[in-house]
C-alpha cells in the first residue's frame, strides 16, 4: 500500500505547514486524502500506513478516525449520499427527502444497494440551514431539494459511475 | 440603506478574486496596520469597538487578545475558528465562499496586532469546497505580497494555513478545536490554562471566530470609535445572522445591532415574514443551543418592551422569559412546527456531538434523545417530562465545556415554554401517531381555550 507519488508530494507539503517535531497535525487532512485515495474507506492496513507515513503510533490514528464522522471505517457504496437531518433542515422537509431515497434506492438509511453504487447516511447539520432541505454527496451540497431533484442527481450519479469524494 | 461593514461587496461580480476585491478598498487594514500602527496601537482599536465574539459566547474580542501572553518566549498564535457547525448557522460559509479575502485580510491584520508568524484558519471538513476557495485565495495573497516574508516590505511576515476538521461540532469549543489541530480527538481541555497562555503546541494562542477577524478589518480601516457607533449600546456594530426555517426569504442578513426582532421577521428587507400565510409560533434565535422562545416572547419582553436583536435585549428576563443573540443562528417556526419533534432533532444532535469525555453530558444526551423519541412517538409517560427537566438540570454546569449547557438549554426551556404540548403527546399518543400531526392540524391550548371560553 502507498499514496501516488503526486499524493505523497501533497502530504509533505501538508506536513510542513506546521512546525518541526509536530506532523501529527498533519492527520485529520492525511486522512481524508488516505480516504479519497484507497476506495472511500479507513481500513485499518490504510491507518496503519498513515501512522507510518507520520511517524506516530498506530493507536494514534485509530483513535483519531473513530472520533470523527466524515472517516468511514467501514467499506461503503461508490456514492455516499448524506442527508442532513437536524431541526432547521427537519422544519423544511429533510423527512420527505429521506424517505423518497429510501423508497428510491430500496433501502434504509444506513445501508448500501446491493450492487454497491449508494450509501445512504443521515447526518447532523451541515450549515446549510437557509436553503434546506439538504444533501452532500462528495465535497458538493445539493440545495433546496426537492424529490424531483433528488432523481435527477441519482440519475446523473449513476451515468457518471464515478466514486465520489470529499476531496474533488 | 442599513449599515454593512462585512457585506458592502459581497454582490460585486468576481468579489472572490484578489483583483476585484483590492479594487474595492481590500487589504487597505493590512497596509494602514503594518505601515502606520504598532500592534499594540491595533488591539486598542478593537478594544475601543467594543467588538464581542460572533462566535456565540459575546465575549469582547479586544480584551481576549490582551490576555495574549505577550511575554512569553515561545511563538504566538492565530486561530481561525471556521468550525461553523451550531445548527441554524451557516453565516461564515457564506461569507468564505463569498467574499473569501475579507477573512484573509482579517487574518493578516489580527496577526500583525497578535504577533502571530503563523496562523491557522480551521475549517469544518465538510467545507471542503470552501477549503478550496480559501487556497486559492491565499495564494493570491502571496503574489500580491500581503503573506510570506516581508509583507509590503516591513520586518512583519506571515504564513497562513486552512486546515480541515472531520466532523465534529465539538471542535468549535476552542479548546477542542486546538487539540483536533493537533492531530488528536477533539476532547476540550480544562481551562485554566486558557489558550491565551497554553493554547496550540502549548504556546499563546488566540482563537476567534471567522466573523469576529472579518469585523476587525473595518475596525482598523475607520477606527475602534466609528465602529463602536454603530448598533446600540453595548452591543456595537452588525452582525450576520442566518435566517432559517418557516419563513418566505432564508439567508445570511447582515443587521446594525438593535434592529427590533419584529422588522427582522416580518420586512421584506430581512426575513419577509411567514411563509404560507401562517402564523408566527417560536423562534430559536441563537442557533439550536439557546433557549427557544415562543412568539410572544420573542417579539416582546415579559416587561412589554420591544425585543430587539442585542446581546443585552435578547437575554432580558434572563432564561425564565429571554433568550441569547448567541451565534445568530435564528431559525423560525410556524403554527405546524412540533416543538417535541424539533427539540427531539436537537438533542439527538447532541448526543451525536458529545465527545464522551464527560459523564453527564455523554450520558445525559443520550438519555434526553431516547425520552424525548418517547414522547414524540406517543409512547410517554407524564412523568417523563419532569425527568427531561431533572436530566437537563443534573447536565447544566457539571461538563468541562458549554456543550452540555447548549444540550441543557434547549430541552428546559421548550418545556418551560410549550408544556402543554408535551402533555398532549402524552395523552392523545393516537393523534401523534403521524409524524407531521401538527400539519394536519395546529396544536391549540386547551388551556387557553378554557380561560377564553
Amino acid at each position: 500500500m502507498r499514496f501516488s507519488e503526486e499524493t505523497l508530494a501533497l502530504v509533505n507539503k501538508i506536513i510542513r505547514r506546521y512546525p518541526e517535531g509536530k506532523q501529527k497535525s498533519a492527520l485529520l487532512p492525511v486522512l481524508h486524502l488516505a480516504q479519497a485515495e484507497f476506495d472511500g474507506w479507513l481500513s485499518p492496513d490504510v491507518m496503519d500506513y498513515v501512522a507510518g507515513l507520520l511517524a506516530i503510533k498506530p493507536i494514534e490514528v485509530y483513535e483519531v478516525a473513530t472520533f470523527y464522522s466524515m472517516y468511514n471505517l467501514k467499506p461503503v457504496g461508490k456514492c455516499l449520499i448524506e442527508v442532513c437531518q437536524t431541526g432547521p433542515c427537519w422544519l423544511r422537509g429533510s423527512d420527505d427527502i429521506v424517505h423518497h431515497l429510501e423508497s428510491k434506492l430500496g433501502i434504509k438509511v444506513g445501508e448500501t444497494t446491493p450492487d454497491g453504487m449508494f450509501t445512504l447516511k443521515t447526518v447532523e447539520c451541515l450549515g446549510s440551514c437557509g436553503t434546506a432541505p439538504m444533501l452532500q454527496c462528495g465535497s458538493k451540497f445539493h440545495e433546496n431539494l426537492t424529490t424531483d431533484k433528488v432523481d435527477t442527481l441519482l440519475e446523473n450519479l449513476k451515468s457518471t459511475n464515478q466514486r465520489t469524494s470529499y476531496m474533488r | 440603506m442599513p449599515k454593512k461593514l462585512l457585506l458592502e461587496h459581497i454582490d460585486v461580480p468576481s468579489i472572490e478574486t484578489f483583483e476585484t476585491y483590492r479594487r474595492h478598498g481590500g487589504y487597505a487594514s493590512v497596509e494602514k496596520a503594518l505601515k502606520t500602527m504598532t500592534p499594540d496601537a491595533v488591539t486598542e482599536e478593537v478594544k475601543k469597538s467594543g467588538l464581542r465574539g460572533r462566535g456565540g459566547a459575546g465575549f469582547p474580542a479586544g480584551l481576549k487578545w490582551s490576555f495574549l501572553d505577550r511575554k512569553s518566549e515561545k511563538p504566538r498564535y492565530l486561530v481561525c475558528n471556521a468550525d461553523e457547525s451550531e445548527p441554524g448557522t451557516f453565516k461564515d460559509r457564506y461569507l468564505m465562499e463569498k467574499i473569501p479575502h475579507l477573512l484573509i485580510e482579517g487574518m493578516i491584520t489580527a496577526s500583525y496586532a497578535l504577533g502571530a508568524k503563523t496562523s491557522y484558519i480551521y475549517i469544518r471538513g465538510e467545507y471542503m469546497y470552501i477549503v478550496r476557495i480559501l487556497e486559492r485565495a491565499i495564494e493570491e495573497a502571496y503574489a500580491a505580497g500581503f503573506l510570506g516574508q516581508h509583507i509590503l516590505g516591513t520586518p512583519y511576515s506571515l504564513d497562513l494555513y486552512v486546515h480541515p476538521g472531520a466532523g465534529a461540532y465539538i471542535c468549535g469549543e476552542e479548546t477542542a478545536l486546538l487539540e483536533s489541530l493537533e492531530g488528536k480527538r477533539g476532547n476540550p481541555r480544562l481551562k485554566p490554562p486558557f489558550p491565551a497562555v497554553a493554547g496550540l503546541y502549548a504556546a499563546p494562542t488566540v482563537v476567534n471566530n471567522v466573523e469576529t477577524i472579518a469585523a476587525v478589518v473595518s475596525i482598523v480601516n475607520g477606527g475602534g470609535d466609528e465602529y463602536a457607533k454603530v448598533g446600540l449600546g453595548k452591543s456595537t456594530g452588525t452582525k450576520l445572522i442566518s435566517a432559517s426555517g418557516h419563513i418566505n426569504k432564508p439567508g445570511v442578513y447582515e443587521i446594525e445591532l438593535g434592529l427590533p426582532v419584529e422588522e427582522f421577521i416580518f420586512s421584506d428587507e430581512y426575513c419577509g415574514g411567514i411563509w404560507k400565510g401562517r402564523k408566527l409560533k417560536a423562534v430559536v434565535a441563537g442557533g439550536s443551543s439557546v433557549p427557544i422562545l415562543p412568539a410572544h416572547l420573542i417579539l416582546k419582553t415579559a416587561k412589554g418592551e420591544q425585543r430587539l436583536m442585542t446581546y443585552e435585549s435578547l437575554a432580558d428576563g434572563g432564561f425564565i422569559s429571554g433568550t441569547m443573540l448567541g451565534s445568530g443562528g435564528f431559525i423560525v417556526m410556524d403554527e405546524t412546527a412540533c416543538i417535541v419533534r424539533n427539540l427531539w432533532t436537537f438533542s439527538r444532535f447532541y448526543h451525536h456531538e458529545s465527545c464522551g469525555q464527560c459523564s453527564p453530558c455523554r450520558e445525559g444526551t443520550g438519555w434526553m434523545e431516547k425520552v424525548l423519541h418517547r414522547i414524540e412517538h406517543g409512547h410517554g409517560h407524564m412523568h417523563d417530562i419532569d425527568l427531561l427537566v431533572d436530566v437537563a438540570k443534573k447536565i447544566e454546569g457539571n461538563t468541562i465545556c458549554p456543550l452540555g449547557d447548549a444540550a441543557a438549554w434547549p430541552v428546559a426551556s421548550a418545556i418551560r415554554h410549550f408544556r402543554e404540548e408535551f402533555e398532549y403527546h402524552v395523552k392523545y399518543p393516537e393523534k401523534v401517531a403521524n409524524p407531521k400531526h401538527f400539519e394536519l392540524e395546529p396544536f391549540r391550548s386547551e388551556r387557553l381555550e378554557l380561560s377564553n371560553a
